[in-house]
Parts: structure tokens; sequence; C-alpha cells
């Protein structure tokens, strides 16, 4: 039965539902969130892209942290797929590459809960200076 | 068990599913099943995202692109080159009308950058069949709050959050809900006015069509605060989507044991009945809509007595306006303090309205109190087609009145717009353009209060149909200069003695447009013109001899045989035959056919 019996009832309900809601809220305010872009393009897909963007969903999740995970297009540097973009509210965005399944909780350790890029898998490093603001 | 990264969101509302939208649901879910992504990615129907014009909407989520006028056919291109590949599917994109270039996603969209979506909040983001999603996002919190409040303070929290009726009158909700409680009864009940009667408005279908529970659970907590344990809800037999969804919502909730006996363990006891109207657009006034549900003819009687105190059955009834209640939960979960932060002075909140008519994005908006008509007409609604330039907007439907250029910059409020000479109404907004005659857009207002009107009072059954014989003889050329006279006084004595809003307010498009636009009623009468070229009976079409090169064309195209003359020699039209159709002037290579 799914009668809802208390007040107490409804509240855990929610808290259950929420979580399937997550991505569609957060995808209303995603400059206020870590943002995830895995490149899927033709080179990405062959590079193993889709398990990478399953890793980042898997360890954003286990972690508890909110991010918004997207993919989008080729990012033009297919020798160092997969390409990954992380972008932090109101930072640069920065470009990672060669981010197979298992650098991706080292990323999300480092740049999303600590706010410290892994410069040796950022792809531009010259920009990396500009893209951190402490 | 699933876990789903990206949602299709596809517009399920009436408009959309008129073009196909539970095809295109049906082969994007095949589409993604093919895909092999059924355990990743959701294909969900939800409410009206509000950008009708250029529907079905299809918006993939969270990276919000927002595909426009999709087809059936372009779901399988969307999965594959959108959800497969992360390419967004370009021709499908809204494009800018002033960069001319494609917006990638919904936020950078000038239609919903002002805009911000309280009674709305659901609509186009959840599917409106499952309770779930409703819970997920707070639904039924409020009537978890309110339960375990009491009644006054509920009632206190409405009245200092400014929220007032959405259906037109602007009254205090709660005071209404008060002046309910304070009459002592065995019965009461709570009324949801669903009955949405004006010519181009669909503000309370599309909240019934995508968000039905927020309705249920606001009448729940009304029910609570009222002392009712009844609800219903009158709706137009005309709209079956949303009586279907308010009724799988009602079946849903009462399985959920939101509605039923001794809701959530406290003792509250609450359910809901819908109640069909037939479509008459008097039955938007609460007592003709009270007699209607009670069986009788839809008529409307004296107030008072207030329905709050004498209604249903003679039981006291809080008869509230869809919208309004749309707007009952987020106050009492935000406060009547954020709420009242929202605004104008005595207007507080947003409200919603369908804009319709002339205007380039025809669809559903919300918008904070206090946004100026210029804001919505030119911003939001990315001014008028086709460049022409803009004449005047009608608000508040057949009980309105017009505005002009000169109140495009009036911060839109319920005293503002009455001060201009209109009323907020329920939300629907015309937009005209240069090529509108205003006497004949007053004489269509007209047509429709003179066919709605339920013949109960004099002045309105015999009042209107006079004030309409005189704009018909106007706009048929016959009218005087004692017409317009008459026009005004006629429409003064309906005013001030017809019984209810429906006759007081049937001359409001009639003065407001004489007000506004009296050259174009001294035109008609004196001049036996008409400025906008509308009325048939005062234009006629020319050739001019200078430019007719005799080509024939005109001839060989007229309906009517009109038109005649000898090859190469310039054609004249016989007025009398002519049916002024307009084909010659379309069809004129060289331009030399006018209209005066």
């Amino acid at each position: 039965m799914t009668k809802v019996k208390s007040i107490e009832e409804l509240t855990a309900m929610r808290e259950r539902l929420r979580a399937g809601m997550a991505v569609r809220e957060n995808g209303n305010h995603p400059e206020e969130l870590p943002q995830v872009r895995v490149g899927m393009g033709e080179c990405g897909v062959a590079a193993g892209a889709k398990d990478t963007m399953r890793e980042f969903f898997a360890k954003l999740a286990e972690r508890g942290v909110s991010g918004v995970v997207t993919q989008t297009g080729c990012m033009g540097h297919c020798d160092a797929e997969p390409t990954v973009e992380v972008e932090m509210p109101g930072c640069e965005p920065v470009m990672y590459g060669n981010v197979t399944p298992d650098v991706v909780d080292e990323i999300i350790d480092s740049h999303i809960c600590h706010g410290e890029p892994v410069r040796r898998l950022v792809l531009t490093e010259s920009v990396v200076g500009r893209n951190i603001k402490s | 068990m699933a876990h789903y990264h990206t949602y299709i969101l596809t517009c399920g509302g009436t408009g959309c599913r008129a073009s196909h939208s539970p095809q295109i649901v049906a082969a994007l879910q095949q589409a993604v099943d093919d895909a092999g992504l059924s355990d990743e990615v959701k294909v969900i129907r939800t409410g009206c995202f509000g950008f009708c014009e250029q529907g079905p909407i299809v918006k993939v989520v969270p990276d919000n692109t927002f595909y426009v006028s999709v087809k059936p056919e372009d779901a399988s291109e969307i999965v594959r080159e959108h959800i497969v590949m992360g390419r967004k599917v370009e021709r499908l994109l809204y494009i800018s009308p002033e960069t001319g270039k494609h917006v990638p996603d919904s936020r950078h969209m000038e239609f919903y950058k002002p805009q911000m979506r309280i009674a709305l909040r659901n609509c186009g983001f959840i599917d409106p069949e499952n309770i779930e999603e409703y819970i997920a996002r707070d639904g039924y919190a409020a009537l978890g709050k309110v339960l375990r409040m009491k009644p006054e303070d509920v009632i206190r929290e409405i009245m200092a959050s400014g929220l007032r009726g959405r259906g037109g009158g602007g009254f205090p909700t709660g005071l209404k809900w008060k002046i309910t409680r304070e009459v002592q009864a065995d019965c009461k009940y709570v009324v949801c006015n669903a009955d949405e009667g004006d010519p181009g408005a669909f503000m309370d279908r599309s909240i019934l069509e995508g968000d039905p529970h927020s309705i249920v659970e606001a009448m729940a907590i009304n029910g609570y605060c009222t002392g009712a344990s009844k609800g219903l809800v009158y709706i137009r037999a005309e709209y079956p989507l949303a009586v279907h969804r308010l009724q799988v919502a009602i079946a849903q909730a009462r399985e959920y044991g939101m509605l039923g006996d001794d809701i959530m363990g406290t003792g509250f006891s609450f359910d809901i009945e819908i109640r069909y109207g037939a479509g008459a657009f008097v039955c938007g006034e609460e007592t003709a809509l009270i007699h209607s549900m009670e069986g009788r003819r839809g008529e409307p009687t004296v107030k008072p007595p207030y329905p709050s105190e004498c209604g249903y059955k003679g039981a006291p009834t809080n008869v509230n306006n869809v919208e309004t209640f749309a707007n009952i939960p987020p106050i009492i979960l935000r406060g009547a303090e954020w709420f009242a932060s929202i605004g104008t002075e005595k207007s507080k909140g947003t409200k919603v309205f369908a804009l319709a008519g002339k205007v380039n994005n025809v669809g559903l908006i919300e918008v904070p109190m206090g946004t100026t008509l210029r804001e919505v007409i030119f911003d939001i609604g990315g001014g008028i087609k086709n460049g022409k330039r803009f004449k005047a907007v009608q608000t508040g439907g057949p009980s309105g009145g017009c505005l002009t250029e000169k109140h495009l910059d009036t911060p839109i409020d319920y005293d503002n717009l009455l001060a201009s000479g209109s009323m907020m109404g329920s939300g629907g907004m015309i937009v005209m353009d240069e090529d509108d005659c205003m006497v004949s857009v007053a004489k269509f207002y007209l047509e429709f209060t003179v066919e709605e009107s339920c013949g109960k009072c004099t002045p309105c059954r015999i009042g209107n149909r006079r004030l309409l014989e005189i704009l018909e003889r106007i706009t048929a050329g016959h009218g005087t200069e004692d017409d317009l006279k008459e026009l005004k006084n006629l429409a003064a004595v309906i005013k001030d003695t017809s019984l209810c809003a429906l006759g007081q307010t049937a001359p409001n498009p009639v003065l407001s447009t004489m007000e506004n636009f009296w050259d174009e009623y001294v035109a008609h009468v004196r001049d036996k013109s008409c400025p906008a070229h509308r009325c048939r009976d005062l234009m006629s079409y020319y050739i001019d001899p200078k430019i007719c090169k005799g080509c024939s064309l005109c001839s060989r195209v007229c309906p009517a045989n009109a038109i005649s003359g000898v090859l190469k020699q310039p054609y004249s039209i016989d007025q009398t035959a002519c049916i002024k159709c307009g084909t010659c002037m379309d069809k004129c290579k060289f331009g030399a056919i006018g209209v005066r």
C-alpha cells in the first residue's frame, strides 16, 4: 500500500523521491553547481566516454555531491579522449584529457570538492592560472 | 534500478497534443529503447511550457536544450544525435528573431528571462499524471504543514501574503477564507472555479493540465481552514484533457491518502468531486456557477448574500479560481513575507497571462505583478507579427478594455489596469495591430457578451443587444453622430443597472475603444470610412488608371466578375458588384489597385 499514514511518512517519501528529481532540479540553475561536460563525439565514445560519464554519475551520487553532468560534442582534442570539461560556479571551465573512469574520483575529490584542479590531467596548462579564482 | 541522467520532456498540453505530441512521446520512447538507453534516459510527457507559438516543444534536461516545432519523425534524430552523440540538432533549435541565430537552451531565450513561475512552477517540468513527481517537488508538504497549524494562523498567513483572487475580481483571498470560516454551519463547501470562458484565455486549463495536484492540495488546505470537508471543481466539459488529468490526480490523491478520511492521521477528512459545466460564460460568475452545480439554470443572483455566507445548497461556500489555488502551497511553504515581496504595493505575487493575437510569441506566461505591458508584449511576446505597428491590447477579455501605446509603460496590477479603463480579468491578453478596426473589435466582444447573456436582467439582455445594433449600424456605414452619444448613454445605464458582472462590464470594450480611439468612431459615422480598412461596407477597392497596364489579371481572378476593361487599357471595378475580398489587390503585379 502506498497510503501515507502520517506527515512523517510523507516527509520520508519526499526525501526518497527527491533523488529522482535532482537531475531536473539542478538543470534549473546549473551555474550555481559544478558542471561536468563529457565530450561525446565519435572519438570520445570510442575511447570510452560513456563509461566515464557513468562513473561521474555514480561517484557524484556516492559522495552526495550535486552537479550537472551533460554530454557535448567533440571538443577538438581527439588525441586525448575522453575529454571532460569541469566548470565550477563563478570560474572559467577547465578542460581535462584522458579522463578514464579510474581518474574520475580524483577529479571529483580534488577539483569539485576542494577547488583544486588535477593539474596533470589538464589539457591546456597555460590557462590553468586564470581558471582558478581564489 | 534505473538511474536517469537525462530527461526528455515533451509538452502534453492541449495545443501541442493537437500537433501530434503523443506520437512524438511514443517515437522518442521507441528511439530511446532502440538505443538501449531506457535505464539512463527518461521520456516524460509534461504540461504546457508556455511557448505555444512554436509547439510542440521538446526540452532536454539537464542541458535545457529547447527544441521547437518538433514532428514525430524528428524523434529518432534527437535521440541519435543529441542523446547518443551529444550534438544538438541545430535545425530544431529556437532561432532568436533578433540575432537570427540558434539559441542553445531555454535559459537564453528572451521569452523566459523576465518570467517568474509560481503558479506554473510544475508546468512543463513534471509528469502531471504522476503524484510522486509532485510529491518530490514539495507536493502536499504545504498540506502537511497546515494540518499542524491552527486554521486561524493559516488564514492570517494568506491574508499577510496579499494574495488576491486571480479570476478577475481581485478580492483578497485570505479575507474570503476568513469570512467563510467565521460563518457557523454544520456543512461547508470549497469550490474551485475552473469555468474559464474568456475568448483566447487558457491559463486555468494549462494549470489543470500541467499541475492538477496543486489544485487538489490547495482545496484541501482551504477545506481545513474554512471548516469544509467537501470540495467541488466546476470545470467546463469542453476541457476534456484538463478533466482527465484532474480525475487522475483526485484518484491518486485518494490512493496516497491525501484525500479521504483522516488525512495523514490528523483526523481531518476532505474529498473532491468534479462538476461539469456546459460552457456558458455566465457560469464563471460565482452565484450562477453555484446554481448550475445545483442543477438549476446558470443564472446569477444579487449579492449579498455572498456564497461565503450562503452558497451551494445554502451552505457557506468558498469559491476560488484555479490560479488563486495554485498560489496557495508556495505561500504556505515559503511564507507570506516572501510572496508579499513580489509585485506592487497592492498587487502581490505574479500573474499568469495567455498572450494571444498579433504578437510573435503566442503563449502562456507568468510575470511578477508590476511588469509593464511593454515588457510583456515586446520582450516576452517578441513584438508584433510581420513587423506591423502595435495598436492596442485587450486585457480582461470581454469584460475588460483596450489599452494603447500610452499605457505600455504602466506597471500591470489590479489598480493600474482599472485606472487605465481596463481590468485584470482572468489574464487573457489579446494584442491588436494597425490593421485592426477598433469599432469592429468592440463589436466582436459585444457579440460574445450578447450571445452569453443569461437573459435574467433587462439591461444586459436588451441593453447590450441595442448597443450591438448601434455598432452594427456604424460599421455598416449607417451610423450618425447621435449614435455615438447614444452608445455612451446606454453603456452607462447598462453598467449601473445590470445584475451581475457580465452585464456590468459588457460595455467596457465599447467605452474604452471610444475613449482611446474616438477619431476612429468619428471617421466611421461622419466620413463613412474605416481607417483600418476592415469594415467592408466602408471601403472600396480602386484601380489607379495611371499605373494599370491593362493586363486583365485582376478581372480573371475576381470571383464576383466585378472587374472589366479592354486589354492594354486601364481596367475598372464595378463597386456594386465588388464583394471586397481583396484578391485583385493581392494579385496585381503593378501595385495599381488600392483601397480607401
